[in-house]
């Protein structure tokens, strides 16, 4: 006997907010890609727990998948600021106002 | 309480500090090697709750592969140290408040889940059941996630191609 779901799920839940404060507040691009992967992880322990939960395999399986678009999007992500970085300098949130008016 | 659930709190706990530690650095060296601390946490967790494989993969995808592609990215970049002197207060409260909801609503959620009192029953899943598994049910999944990895290199390599080149010559060594 492990714990109840609901203990994981605590767990999952205090991880994505975690993440997403860390996406929202902070404001180097690194630090907002990070944030991002802090909430897909904690998505993948709430699906590893409800696959121990119902018995069932397709929660695993989506953890899976939910790693393969981690990797994807943080490559993406990581070539996006170099090439940001190429252009500006900095990968400082605060500099990019060439919008701005 | 079961030895499996001392374990799985002490994990929590860990996994949860080294987080917050991390999103709070400012040195983004420090804070990806938090972050590995956490993510080795996480693929306990993922053994404890009968996934070994996915644990393992959590060590070799998420605390090698990505990490490691942090660390370059941030040693390639050349950072200044005082980029970030300052959390400004009028970004922090907000994001604050909102995850203080959001965990005060999770909290309220699962606490009152009927279901949620019972505790999970051990079980584990080995990796050949697994892999047979995932790909008689969803090889079609399978193919196509990573017919998206081709794609995701072909952009990854299109964007961080070396800038287009002067008529003059230079900028060639140029990272």
């Amino acid at each position: 006997m492990i714990v109840p779901y609901g203990h994981v799920l605590l767990l999952a839940g205090i991880l994505f907010v975690l993440g997403l404060v860390c996406a929202v507040a902070r404001r180097n691009l690194v630090m907002v890609l990070l944030g991002v992967e802090i909430m897909l992880n904690a998505a993948g322990i709430a699906f590893v727990g409800a696959a121990l939960r119902w018995q069932q395999l397709e929660g695993q399986v989506f953890v899976l998948f939910i790693m393969t678009i981690a990797a994807a999007e943080v490559s993406v992500g990581l070539a996006l600021i170099v090439r940001a970085y190429r252009r500006t300098g900095s990968i400082d949130q605060n500099t990019y106002d060439l919008l701005k008016w | 309480m079961t030895l499996y659930a001392l374990i799985f709190y002490v994990l929590a706990a860990v996994i949860v500090v080294a987080t917050l530690v991390a999103v709070t650095r400012r040195n983004l060296v420090h804070a990806v090697v938090y972050l590995i601390i956490s993510f080795f946490g996480t693929a306990m967790v993922y053994y404890l709750l009968g996934a070994p494989f996915l644990g393992i993969l959590e060590v070799i995808i998420y605390a090698g592969a990505i990490m490691v592609l942090f660390l370059f990215i941030i040693m390639m970049l050349r950072v200044e140290r005082k980029a970030e002197h300052r959390f400004s207060l009028g970004q922090w409260l907000p994001a604050a408040l909102v995850g203080l909801a959001f965990l005060v609503l999770v909290g309220l959620l699962v606490l009152t889940d009927p279901g949620a009192g019972a505790a999970l029953t051990a079980a584990t899943v080995s990796p050949r059941v697994f892999g047979r598994f995932l790909f008689q049910r969803y090889w079609l999944a399978v193919e196509i996630v990573s017919f998206l990895l081709l794609i995701v290199l072909i952009g990854a390599l299109f964007l961080g191609r070396a800038p287009e080149r002067r008529p003059t010559g230079g900028r060639e060594g140029d990272s």
